[in-house]
């Protein structure tokens, strides 16, 4: 990682963070399963943290313009905007893949800003919960949205963002019958935020292992 | 009669936990860790434990292929899949291996469950 904003982990902390999301998405899919009635495969292969100005260049990279976003907004010790992005192409396909694929284009788009709001809402709810009852804190979460735009508008809600803000980014792998849909999670916090994190993994860590985190 | 546990977890922090719990509950026991797939069947080539924990959620072949191919190699061997994703699908394939399943985060009690009911089975496959 090249990103600065590395640095403000350690190499343990951001192990612990990404074994939090990973439970967090495995319940994600527990629960996931319920509605889509077929085994959902989630998996969260790393976490990175990095600036905002890193989260939208590696998005803009990766992604054309047209993006989804499911954007609920965390409030407690941590307080910052937690987003599940898709390309726009998939959301349909997500919608598609929990529905069975069965149901005619119109009755598709219809149901996507539900279905998209009730997965993100699973999933953002499931990761933000997760980490908050494991640091043994609580967090407050606002109703999910859908959004449109491109990682520039997803990175720059109002109110304005700080300049300080972080992202703790996340690729997410998602399939459900033989659709395989990838998206991503981010969670944007400002640098008290980051910092108040900080602390409670190292308690949690020091709880978890027995020892003194370094 | 002491025992070696094997615990893979591509988490550093899930293996310190795993280790904490077996700190407190059976002392005396050797211990090795792996952080994926690969690493756990070299160490099941020079044969060193009698039981393994195994993560599902890992980078490259997952925890139940990997159980898959301990059990192949050990049929009698106590093991489990431990995971936060406790799908229908994910618990039938487990079973069907042979192995227990564990909920994450894995706590002293769990372990200790899963761990008891292990020896029992060690000592009968030696008796």
């Amino acid at each position: 990682m090249t990103d600065e904003t590395a640095e403000l982990l350690t190499e343990l902390q951001i192990d612990a963070l990404t074994e939090l999301v990973n439970i967090g998405v495995s319940r994600a899919a527990t629960s996931l399963r319920e509605l889509v009635r077929a085994q959902v495969h989630l998996s969260v292969p790393s976490v990175r943290l990095v600036s905002r100005a890193g989260a939208i260049q590696i998005l803009s990279e990766r992604e054309i313009n047209n993006l989804v976003a499911v954007h609920q907004v965390f409030e407690g010790d941590i307080t910052g905007r937690a987003l599940l992005i898709f390309p726009e192409k998939k959301s349909l396909e997500l919608v598609r893949a929990i529905t069975g694929g069965e149901l005619p284009l119109e009755d598709i788009i219809e149901l996507e800003q539900e279905a998209l709001a009730e997965t993100g809402n699973i999933l953002l709810n499931s990761c933000l919960a997760t980490i908050a009852n494991m640091l043994h804190r609580s967090l407050k979460m606002s109703l999910p949205e859908v959004l449109r735009g491109d990682a520039r508008t997803f990175f720059s809600l109002a109110p304005p963002p700080e300049a300080g803000d972080v992202v703790m980014f996340l690729y997410i792998n998602f399939a459900v019958r033989e659709r395989d849909i990838h998206g991503y999670i981010a969670m944007i916090m400002d640098l008290p935020s980051l910092t108040a994190l900080k602390h409670l993994l190292v308690e949690f860590i020091a709880r978890t292992t027995g020892e003194l985190a370094p | 009669m002491t025992y070696k546990l094997l615990i893979v977890d591509d988490s550093k922090l899930a293996r310190m936990a795993a280790a904490k719990a077996m700190k407190a509950l059976y002392p005396d026991w050797g211990r090795v860790e792996a952080s994926n797939a690969d690493e756990a069947l070299a160490l099941a080539q020079e044969g060193t434990f009698d039981v393994a924990l195994v993560d599902f959620n890992m980078p490259g072949r997952d925890g139940l292929q990997l159980a898959a191919d301990l059990r192949e190699r050990n049929p009698s061997m106590p093991l489990a899949v431990v995971s936060a994703n406790h799908q229908d699908e994910i618990l039938a394939r487990a079973k069907a291996i042979g192995a227990a399943f564990l909920h994450k985060p894995l706590t002293e009690q769990i372990l200790g469950t899963f761990l008891e009911g292990a020896i029992r089975q060690l000592k009968s496959a030696k008796s």
